[in-house]
């Protein structure tokens, strides 16, 4: 098993096919994304493959450690930011090909006009922490 | 066997303990390894004195405990101190657990945390779950507490106060995981209010069960939050209500008037009101000015405005809102729904948008985007304004 992180991306991201701002679809067309989005993570559990899911507001500030005694600088939010993270679902799958088939079921959300919204997401594998246990044998 | 009997009794078994020399950490362990033994050999219908047998239990795992990592002088000692076994009140140690649990120099973090654990007896594991953190990290944090409060003696009087916080977030939580906290809290409110007569207990007692009350109809079967004005006041329930209400009545005949007796008579105003149109806003008003006077607190004056907008109209409640801080939380959305009520959709479409990008949780983010759907659908359809949402 491997953990991939699916990224979606308040700005940063190719743009979706059905690209309409949520307030500019119906109610109704708002009820069927979510429900679609919550169906997902309910069979993704079901299938023993979701690990998490989180949505992050979309301001946020940046800090640093300004040396010792003194407080962290804040900063930011920057309008300039070329990446803004919107939110992720982490799934813990078999294969490389797997975590791309679910994070392509994943884009075809429905979006306005109930078409699927073809949203660009990215797929990131996690690092291990640990390294196998059977070691390499040809080093 | 009744694991809420069980539960129960956790805050007066860990006073006897208290009280008979163990120190509040070992205790506190100590009741909930018997709370887990009792939980596995207990019969369907428990035994006959559920709390001695805790005790008794409870005792053992504690002098069983220290024996491991103390000096068996210390347990000796409290074997001969141990008290002769009799009638035990239970009512002023239970109270105890409460005040220390919740004690000021706790982060409220720790104190709710604490509070589930010694005087709600849940496991580390239910309160982890119920608030999605990493069960070792909930250990953590209930055993930093109660190293923080080890030093305050068991016997000094507490603050009610501090405690109906701890108790008011725990209810704040709803329902999270395999445990309802906001049940919880309902449960260690009322068990607080038996062993404390005190109006303000009654009064967050009272508004509890008036919001609780009202829980079914708040969210649609999709999950989706539903405004009080279009719950389904059918499915309110009324049993709860008028118990809320009958708690309330008693505690304002006492004349101490507190912030959470004034909160609770707001919560029965839209109780009693058989539609949403038929609300009594002008006695609401009048409520929340009393708030203001008991607590100047921002948060206040924003629902104050909101309450003004529908007794005196939405310029009224505009001129309301105006002299407060935009950043508040909930200030967009109060403007943007009185914006609406006077006519101004484009504004209150705008400003639902804006509301939407600033709103906490995703529950309220997404009715605050449905509700700029709408205004945008009803002005002539999509592609109209300018682009400021997001997909999920």
């Amino acid at each position: 098993m491997a953990k991939y992180l699916l990224l979606k991306h308040y700005r940063g991201a190719p743009a979706s096919v059905n690209d309409a701002p949520m307030d500019q679809w119906t109610p109704e067309e708002i009820s069927a994304h979510v429900q679609y989005m919550n169906d997902f993570a309910a069979r993704l559990e079901k299938t023993g493959e979701f690990v998490d899911s989180q949505a992050l507001a979309p301001e946020g500030s940046w800090v640093r450690y300004d040396g010792e005694g003194r407080p962290p600088v804040t900063d930011g939010p920057f309008a300039e930011t070329k990446d803004l993270i919107a939110g992720w679902m982490v799934i813990d799958v078999d294969s490389h090909e797997r975590a791309v088939e679910l994070a392509g079921e994943l884009s075809a959300a429905p979006g306005a006009g109930g078409k699927p919204i073809h949203e660009w997401l990215e797929v990131r594998p996690f690092l291990g922490a640990k390294a196998d246990t059977t070691e390499c044998t040809f080093k | 066997m009744d694991e809420a009997l069980l539960r129960s009794l956790t805050p007066s078994v860990l006073g006897i303990l208290v009280r008979r020399g163990a120190d509040f950490a070992a205790a506190e362990d100590a009741v909930q390894d018997a709370l887990v033994e009792a939980v596995r050999v207990w019969p369907a219908d428990g035994p006959r004195d559920a709390k001695g047998w805790l005790v008794t239990v409870a005792w053992r795992k504690f002098l069983d405990a220290s024996r491991a990592d103390t000096a068996r002088r210390r347990r000796e000692d409290l074997v001969d101190e141990e008290p002769a076994p009799g009638p035990v009140t239970g009512v002023d140690d239970t109270l105890r657990v409460y005040f220390l649990c919740a004690h000021p120099s706790l982060t409220p973090s720790s104190a709710v945390a604490l509070t589930l654990r010694a005087v709600g007896g849940l496991t580390t594991r239910q309160i982890a779950q119920a608030y999605l953190v990493p069960e070792a990290t909930m250990a953590q944090r209930i055993s930093r507490a109660k190293r923080t409060v080890s030093d305050v003696r068991f016997d000094q009087p507490g603050d009610v106060a501090t405690v109906l916080r701890v108790l008011y977030l725990v209810f704040n939580e709803g329902y999270s995981g395999d445990v309802d906290l906001a049940a919880e809290a309902i449960r260690l409110t009322r068990q607080l209010a038996a062993a404390i007569d005190h109006p303000e207990v009654a009064g967050l007692l009272a508004l509890m069960l008036l919001h609780h009350a009202r829980r079914a109809s708040r969210t649609a079967p999709d999950g989706s939050l539903v405004p009080l004005a279009e719950q389904d006041r059918g499915r309110w329930d009324r049993t709860l209500i008028a118990e809320g209400i009958d708690i309330l009545q008693a505690a304002l005949a006492r004349d101490r008037l507190g912030e959470f007796q004034a909160q609770a008579a707001v919560a029965a105003l839209h109780a009693d009101a058989p539609t949403a149109a038929e609300t009594d806003w002008v006695q609401i008003v009048e409520w929340y000015d009393e708030l203001l006077r008991l607590t100047d607190s921002p948060v206040v004056r924003l629902n104050r405005a909101v309450a003004v907008g529908e007794a005196d109209g939405p310029r009224a409640g505009l001129a309301a809102l105006a002299p407060l801080d935009a950043s508040l939380p909930r200030y967009t959305a109060a403007e943007a729904y009185l914006h609406e009520r006077d006519g101004d959709l484009p504004t209150a479409a705008r400003l639902y948008a804006e509301a939407a990008r600033k709103a906490a949780n995703l529950a309220e983010r997404d009715y605050l985007t449905r509700q700029a759907a709408r205004l945008n659908m009803s002005m002539g359809g999509r592609g109209n304004g300018p682009g400021s949402g997001s997909p999920r």
